[in-house]
């Protein structure tokens, strides 16, 4: 830098979500000064999410936060409701792995607790204040303006979250397509500790996770969840952002019908709502991932659509991500070299993890899914609870000729050229998620 | 229940002016409107006498839903100043 400017630290990162406070956790533990800049009143105050932290990438920021962090509870059931009109198909996989569980946690107050144990390691935490634009000096980011005054340092992090106008601002990315995100809506219901133990078949501390389709989703590419916490249930869906538009839904009329569902409605009855909450999650995959580093500046977390939404996986990218920026800042902090060559570090090292990895091997699920989506996200759908319709009918029709009737109407109601064409599709994901 | 009974379980601090500014000539010429539809908040209502497009940012979520399906592409979205806007307790 040319000149001395005032207000300058080391490193600042914007927003104070999982992203955030684990990049700023690292910088600060290796002595090195960051300020980290929220713009709600408290960390966690605009964040929204279905409900699970991962322990194992949890551990490697804060290795104690099991015992210290407000968690609801351990989730040891992950059941896969296929939901009909009425009927439903469910699988469950029950174990109570204490080596590498997920928690449900409420993020209101868990990243207000991640932020809190940040502060106390050094991380200068700034709420209610909101980042408008970035400063670029000869094409170097070089700090921040916000609504009050301008911050200057060596290097900006963007953590700002799925809408990240910051990271449009330098041109890091594109305007976001409507099929390149789903809208989710939530509600949070209150239940009784007793009842949901009773309803879900857990004890206390105990968790289980829906992960629903069809229902009201059906042919849509849209997932519906169920976390439990303490003595709440998590409720909600999220749909692409492309179809609630193409077939003019309202995303809370959607959520209502899916909470009438009969495998649905008795889970939450006689709960009263707790909060009704939206948020957008990012879906563009590994093809959308924007420019993640320039001169004086990262980008990380949902900011960088670092979400792998096959498995509900967001905030472990988040914090790893965070991590991996957190550490090259570390090491350009050192050698006082901030340039974009210094920091392309961290696409690098991205691509070594499992984050790039992950997106990679999924790298073509968007596209087929959202060709195929009447096909996989309906019709076989249907199809699962019809098998099972048929098998456990009993009417006093023979069996061969029931089997022969649902591969007939199998077959039939949805035409050979399009049952090829699903083949095509799914063998092709396959290949890319296996093979290459 | 409503999207309004829903809304009312949401804790708001509202700012004085909206974060949200659509182009209301632009607003005027959309066919769709589909921010009346898609917004989780039920922030924009169309209303046909007046030709004009309500905003009631005050139930904003501030999701960013709108300012990536307005087909016109015509919202000037930002974030309401830091410590206005919405305060989710149990996101």
């Amino acid at each position: 830098m040319t000149e001395i400017k005032h207000n300058k630290t080391e490193v600042i990162v914007v927003g104070g979500g999982p992203a955030g406070i684990a990049c700023a956790v690292t910088i600060a533990r290796a002595g090195h000064e960051v300020i980290l800049i929220e713009r709600g009143s408290f960390a966690g105050s605009k964040n929204v999410f279905g409900g699970a932290i991962y322990a194992q990438p949890m551990r490697e920021i804060f290795p104690n936060f099991e015992k210290e962090a407000p968690i609801e509870r351990l989730n040891i059931e992950h059941k896969y409701a296929i939901l009909g009109q009425e009927d439903s198909t469910v699988i469950s996989y029950r174990h109570k792995d204490t080596d590498t569980p997920s928690y449900s946690v409420i993020r209101g107050k868990f990243d207000r607790w991640m932020a809190e144990q940040a502060k106390k390691e050094g991380v200068i935490v700034v709420d209610e204040t909101v980042v408008r634009e970035l400063i670029i000096e000869n094409e170097q980011v070089i700090g921040v303006k916000t609504e009050l005054e301008e911050y200057y340092s060596d290097i900006v992090i963007l953590a700002d979250g799925v809408n990240s106008l910051l990271a449009k601002q330098i041109g890091f990315r594109d305007k976001i397509d409507p099929k390149d995100v789903a809208l989710s809506v939530k509600e949070v219901i209150k239940l009784d500790r007793q009842k949901i133990n009773e309803r879900f078949n857990l004890s206390d501390d105990e968790g289980c996770i829906y992960e629903i389709f069809g229902g009201p989703m059906l042919g849509m590419l849209g997932l519906g969840f169920m976390y439990t916490n303490k003595e709440s249930i998590s409720i909600g869906l999220g749909v692409g952002l492309d179809a609630l538009c193409d077939r003019k839904i309202k995303p809370y009329e959607l959520l209502d019908e899916l909470k009438k569902h009969p495998t649905i409605a008795p889970l939450i009855k006689d709960g009263e709502l707790l909060e009704y909450s939206a948020h957008l999650i990012p879906e563009g995959g590994y093809k959308k991932v924007p420019t993640l580093f320039g001169a004086g500046v990262m980008i990380a977390g949902d900011a960088a659509m670092l979400v792998n939404n096959l498995h509900w996986e967001g905030t472990n990218l988040a914090m790893i991500s965070g991590k991996i920026a957190g550490e090259t800042a570390i090491r350009a902090l050192i050698k006082g070299d901030f340039s974009e060559k210094m920091l392309s570090r961290y696409q690098k090292e991205l691509e070594n993890s499992f984050i790039m990895k992950d997106l990679k091997t999924y790298r073509n699920l968007m596209d087929e899914a959202h060709q195929r989506a009447e096909s996989f996200m309906g019709y076989y759908l249907n199809q699962v609870n019809g098998f099972f319709k048929m098998f456990t009918t009993v009417d006093s029709i023979p069996k061969r000729e029931k089997y022969h009737k649902f591969i007939f109407d199998f077959i039939k109601k949805r035409n050979i050229i399009e049952l090829f064409k699903d083949a095509f599709s799914g063998l092709k994901l396959f290949w890319s998620i296996l093979i290459k | 229940m409503t999207i309004d009974d829903k809304l009312f379980t949401v804790k708001y601090k509202p700012d004085e002016v909206s974060h949200l500014r659509p182009d209301f000539e632009k607003c005027k010429s959309c066919t769709s409107k589909i921010c009346t539809t898609i917004c989780p908040a039920k922030v924009y209502e169309w209303d046909d006498g007046d030709e004009k497009l309500t905003v009631n940012y005050e139930n904003c979520l501030e999701c960013g839903a709108c300012r990536i399906a307005c087909e016109k592409n015509c919202i000037d979205w930002e974030y309401p100043k830091g410590n206005k806007g919405v305060t989710f307790k149990n996101g």
